[in-house]
């Protein structure tokens, strides 16, 4: 199991969060030994076993294409932090992500 | 040095439901922003996705079009990314179990000219998976408004192998694409409308290279035109690059319409990291071969095989079933065409009243493009019964035009209209005709006509039909005017 | 004090029908209680009293109308603030959803509505359910009514402290790793955590998608199986509710007779557990073995790998599941954001409290490109594991019986270290790594007088025997008859 120290701006960066210097101390520090306490799972031999995504295996969980009544435009953008012309605002956004 | 391009497209494909992907949220094109929405598409706090039947239904069809391998069973992963369009910042989409596998789809080359069947061969996918679209993003000066009725639409990402070499087999391979999944009625494939979008993967490598080249992603291609000239830009600025030593890196371009250049958009350096992982909300689905064979009875056959079968069993040209057969509505609107007329029916004149005199009405409107072909009041019987009338020789094939504009106007059936103008053809009467054929001969302006026709050239007559034609009001028959005018010249 | 407020759901359900008294009255006795001791207790972010005495009122017409329509109506309900109301706030006590106002209603709010529950404020929790303790809150930290110092428990501390503190008869919590049962135990209640599946989770602000669930607070048995009854049932909007079968929970309580065959796992009894829990929980073993119960030691070996397979499954959810809360459409903005990219990292980062943080970066991190394998997938299998040594298990036994918590509850402030904070849930993670029912009932106190927990497991679906056992416990003692002096 790795146990490298968290490359912690490059995991704020994916979380899209901003850390201050000290959260990144802080953290790295905790979740290092988090991290190490999680390390027990290496014990574990899970050759062959099946990884589990859900609790119960259901399967074909589908609906029939039958719409239904959307929002009103007000509904949808009634906890919008700016909105113009019935759209949300955003400041602007830089090259494709 | 000589170089060789290889290409590989990734297309998007928005599927034709009438509700979104994973949640019952309404969706059609052309909404007023944010009115196609509900607490999923927002992904408001507590809010859970729940399958659509019809996308899983719709895109097994598509991977049975394209001869793909269907899974048994699949499933859907989160794509973790950021993004103003995306309500989530994760997309649902399809990571390690992809709906399809592998698959081929049918091109056509370029003929020798437009008269001659091109080469055909397949081009080599190598995934078709099911996913949701993100919403619509506006930029202005100084911000960007976002509408998200597009988002959670299904959308079925077709990725092909790098199996296409020059701008014109891409060309081919959306046009297929296209005809294959507007005939399957899958989804209507309309690029500026955003229900086909296209992504291409290209690289160059001098020839007898193995290994292929960097790859550039170019994006921003709104039309099937515009795909085959971005294409065919970046084959070229990617070759001069090389041959002038500059190294091409791994990027991603922006193909720009107006100045029909390819620009750098971002490096792909910093690759990213997704974070895929199985949807814990949504549960796989499994795709029994009963299910398979069910949803195959309902696809169509493929453009291409239509137009071999219809060369070879009705003897059509080329020329014409290359016009019938991409049209899927058109080609069974000839079919319907051709079985009405009981046989008493030529294939190639019914197929011919379709492709030169409909299509051409059907443009010919004042509104901007074609009229659709289920809006036209002309119907398969419309036609069968012009084409028989004009075969068994009721009405002339001049007055069978006339007849054909008039029912196309009016949409009232050919014989009624012959019958209420009295169009049919004179017949039996040769009498009343030889009696024009001698007025209009004896007209002295035909007199050197008629004196050239006596030293032996036949042709010169010809000269005569039209004002014959005119005094029989288009009613005679040409192969008879000529029979009696033979005789009258003596 | 009106004695209404000491009332079993039961009682005043039975005293409703009976025209005994009327919901405005149950209500206001409620509402009058929770404005004398709410300043120190701090189990709500908001009451809307004249909401809820406007659907008591709506109540007492049906009734006098002769269309009550069940044991529920008129009823007060609190609620977590984790689900959602429609025209209600949903903060899940963050910073982040301070101002948010839900446009729709969770598949729970529209069965508990129809069913006439008088909908009574929104209780505080750990912000976005992660938590232990309640003190993760934005807002203000919710105090244990057994010892105002120490912590309710959490993540549905407020849901816990509530009905110990008599503002509402019964509450509705979630459980993603122990957040019902832990705090149940805490605030000597009873809290359940129902089988993955059986309640839907439409409307439940997701922590961890394969681990929520919904859950009823209560101080009787009878009274869980009540509200239990009210909230289940299969919703076509969540993909993993089970279209089962519902019971008569209630009617069960009396039917179910047992004897049952108990399982007992050392690894539950061993070093780490407070002796005063130990033995209020082997008396309660005696009990079962007096009732004839076959008692059987086993082992549940996989016990030790559940807080490791939860912190790495859980948090890499949560990280997911937490990027919707990013300044755009609903959510905190950022001030001053110089582009789209920048209003995601500032409004983040003033939105969520530290445990969030800390979670989304290690879930982030426990999904990163070449850490997928050794950290999520490895602990999906061991996931799978633990599971199959549950049902290998229940082939052999009936339930397993455990302590709810290690220890009781602590003093505000007391655990800073996140790690020692997390082993808190070591007895009630698995069951929800496995999907199984649970259920936490008060089994005695400490001798500083703070409440302990016994926690009966179940196999799927096994909810009705799960309450039959534990309400055969409680009918034997007087547990659920004390009541914290506030
Ligand atoms: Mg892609
Ligand atoms: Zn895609």
């Amino acid at each position: 199991m790795p146990s490298d120290k968290i490359d912690i701006d490059y995991v704020a960066k994916l979380a899209r969060l901003d850390l201050s210097e000290e959260e990144k101390q802080t953290f790295t520090a905790q979740l290092g030994d988090i991290l190490g306490y999680v390390d027990k799972l290496s014990d574990v031999d899970v050759s062959g076993v099946e990884p589990m995504a859900h609790a119960f295996p259901l399967e074909n969980v589908l609906d029939e294409d039958e719409p239904r009544e959307p929002l009103t435009v007000v509904e949808a953008l009634r906890n919008a932090p700016a909105q113009r012309d019935n759209q949300i605002v955003v400041p602007k956004v830089v090259e494709d992500a | 040095m000589e170089f060789k391009a290889d290409i590989g497209l990734e297309v998007h494909v928005q599927l034709k439901t009438r509700s979104k992907m994973f949640t019952r949220a309404p969706y059609y094109y052309g909404a007023e922003p944010n009115t196609l929405t509900d607490p999923v598409v927002l992904a408001l706090p507590g809010v859970l996705p729940v399958m659509n039947k019809e996308a899983v239904r719709k895109t097994v069809q598509l991977g049975l079009l394209c001869k793909c391998e269907i899974a048994e069973r699949c499933k859907w992963d989160r794509k973790n990314y950021f993004y103003p369009d995306s309500p989530k910042n994760y997309q649902l989409s399809q990571f390690d179990q992809p709906i399809c596998n592998g698959g081929e789809v049918e091109i056509e080359m370029l003929g020798a000219s437009r008269n001659v069947m091109g080469e055909h061969r397949m081009v080599q996918l190598t995934r078709i998976h099911l996913e949701e679209d993100v919403g619509k993003l506006t930029h202005f000066a100084n911000d960007s408004l976002v509408d998200y009725n597009r988002a959670g639409a299904p959308l079925c990402e077709i990725v092909t192998e790098p199996d296409m070499h020059n701008a014109d087999e891409v060309f081919a391979f959306l046009t297929a694409l296209r005809n294959n999944i507007v005939a399957a009625g899958l989804s209507d494939c309309d690029m500026e409308k955003g229900q086909m979008r296209c992504d291409a993967n290209i690289s160059v490598r001098p020839v007898g290279q193995e290994q292929l080249g960097t790859k550039v992603e170019l994006k921003n291609m709104n039309t099937i035109s515009g795909v085959r000239n971005a294409v065919a830009y970046e084959i070229k600025r990617q070759i001069h690059a090389v041959m002038s030593k500059e190294p091409i890196t791994q990027q991603t371009r922006r193909w720009d319409p107006v100045t029909q250049v390819t620009s750098k958009m971002r490096d792909k350096e910093e690759s990213h990291d997704y974070r895929y992982f199985p949807d814990p909300d949504l549960m796989p689905v499994a795709i029994s071969a009963e299910l398979k064979e069910e949803l195959g009875k309902d696809l169509p056959e493929l453009p291409f095989d239509r137009q071999r079968r219809y060369m070879a069993e009705l003897d059509l040209p080329y020329t014409i079933t290359s016009v019938l057969c991409p049209d899927r509505a058109l080609a069974e609107f000839f079919e319907e065409a051709l079985a009405a007329t009981k046989g008493k029916g030529e294939p190639k004149a019914v197929a011919n009243l379709i492709v030169n005199e409909l299509l051409r009405e059907l443009s010919s409107g004042e509104q901007e493009g074609s009229l659709p072909l289920a809006e036209s009041k002309v119907t398969p019987a419309h036609i069968a019964e012009l084409v028989v009338l004009t075969e068994e020789g009721v009405i002339t094939k001049q007055i069978g035009k006339e007849v054909f504009i008039e029912m196309y106007q009016s949409g009232k059936m050919p014989s009624a209209i012959v019958e209420e103008k009295g169009l049919q053809a004179e017949q039996g009467d040769d009498g009343e005709l030889e009696a024009i054929i001698r007025e209009v001969a004896a007209d002295p302006k035909h007199e050197k006509a008629i004196a050239q026709f006596k030293e032996g050239n036949k042709k010169a007559i010809n000269s005569l039909i039209g004002p014959i034609m005119k005094a029989t009001q288009g009613k005679a028959d040409p192969r008879k005017i000529m029979e009696l005018l033979a005789k009258v010249l003596g | 004090m009106s004695d209404l407020i000491s009332k079993t759901a039961a009682k005043l359900s039975a005293m409703l029908a009976a025209g005994e008294v009327s919901s405005v009255e149950v209500t206001q006795a409620f509402i009058d209680r929770t404005e004398a001791v709410e300043e120190r207790v701090k189990a709500f972010n908001s009451c809307d009293k004249s909401w809820a005495l406007a659907q008591a009122e709506a109540s007492d017409k049906r009734r006098a109308a002769g269309q009550a329509s069940g044991p529920l109506d008129g009823i007060p309900v609190a609620l977590k603030d984790i689900i959602a109301v429609k025209d209600q706030p949903l903060t899940c006590s963050s910073r982040m959803l301070e101002n948010f106002v839900s446009p729709y209603d969770a598949h729970v709010t529209e069965l508990l509505k129809a069913q006439g529950a008088v909908l009574w404020g929104r209780l505080n929790m750990d912000e976005f359910a992660m938590g232990s303790s309640t003190e993760n809150s934005a807002f203000q930290t919710s105090r244990n009514p057994w010892n105002l110092d120490c912590v309710p428990g959490g993540s549905s501390g407020g849901s816990a402290a509530c009905v110990a503190a008599l503002e509402a008869p019964l509450s509705i919590g979630s459980d993603t790793g122990g957040s019902i049962r832990q705090p149940a135990a805490f605030c000597g209640v009873v809290g359940m955590k129902p089988t993955y599946g059986l309640v839907s989770r439409f409307g439940l602000v997701a922590f961890a998608s394969s681990l929520d669930q919904f859950g009823p607070f209560s101080r009787t048995v009878e009274d869980a199986a009540m509200l239990l009854q009210g909230i289940v049932g299969h919703d076509d909007r969540d993909s993993t509710s089970f279209k089962a079968e519902v019971p008569d929970y209630r009617a069960a309580l009396t039917q179910k007779q047992g004897p049952w065959k108990i399982g007992v796992p050392s690894e539950y009894f061993a070093k780490g557990l407070d002796p005063e829990i130990k033995a209020a929980v082997e008396d309660a073993i005696k009990f079962y073995e007096s009732e004839g119960c076959a008692i059987e030691e086993i082992s549940l070996k996989m016990t030790e790998y559940a807080l490791p397979v939860y912190y790495i499954l859980a948090t890499a959810e949560a990280s997911s599941n937490l990027g919707r809360y990013d300044g755009i459409r609903y959510t905190h903005r950022a001030k001053n954001a110089e582009d789209a990219i920048d209003l995601y990292y500032k409004s983040r980062a003033e939105g969520f409290g530290p445990e969030v943080k800390r979670r989304i970066i290690l879930g982030t991190y426990v999904l990163s490109s070449g850490y997928y394998d050794a950290y999520y997938l490895r602990a999906q299998k061991v996931r799978t594991l633990i599971r199959e040594e549950f049902m290998q298990v229940f082939q052999n036994v009936d339930a397993i019986l455990t302590p709810t918590t290690p220890t009781p509850s602590f003093k505000r402030g007391e655990k800073a270290d996140p790690l020692s904070m997390y082993l808190n849930d070591i007895y009630t993670i698995n069951v929800n790594l496995a999907g199984l029912p649970a259920i936490s009932v008060p089994c005695g106190f400490t001798s500083s007088k703070l409440p302990i927990g016994l926690q009966l497991i179940g196999k799927p679906f096994a909810e009705a025997d799960m309450l039959a056992m534990a309400h055969r416990y409680e009918q034997a003692h007087t547990w659920k008859d004390a009541v914290a002096a506030l």
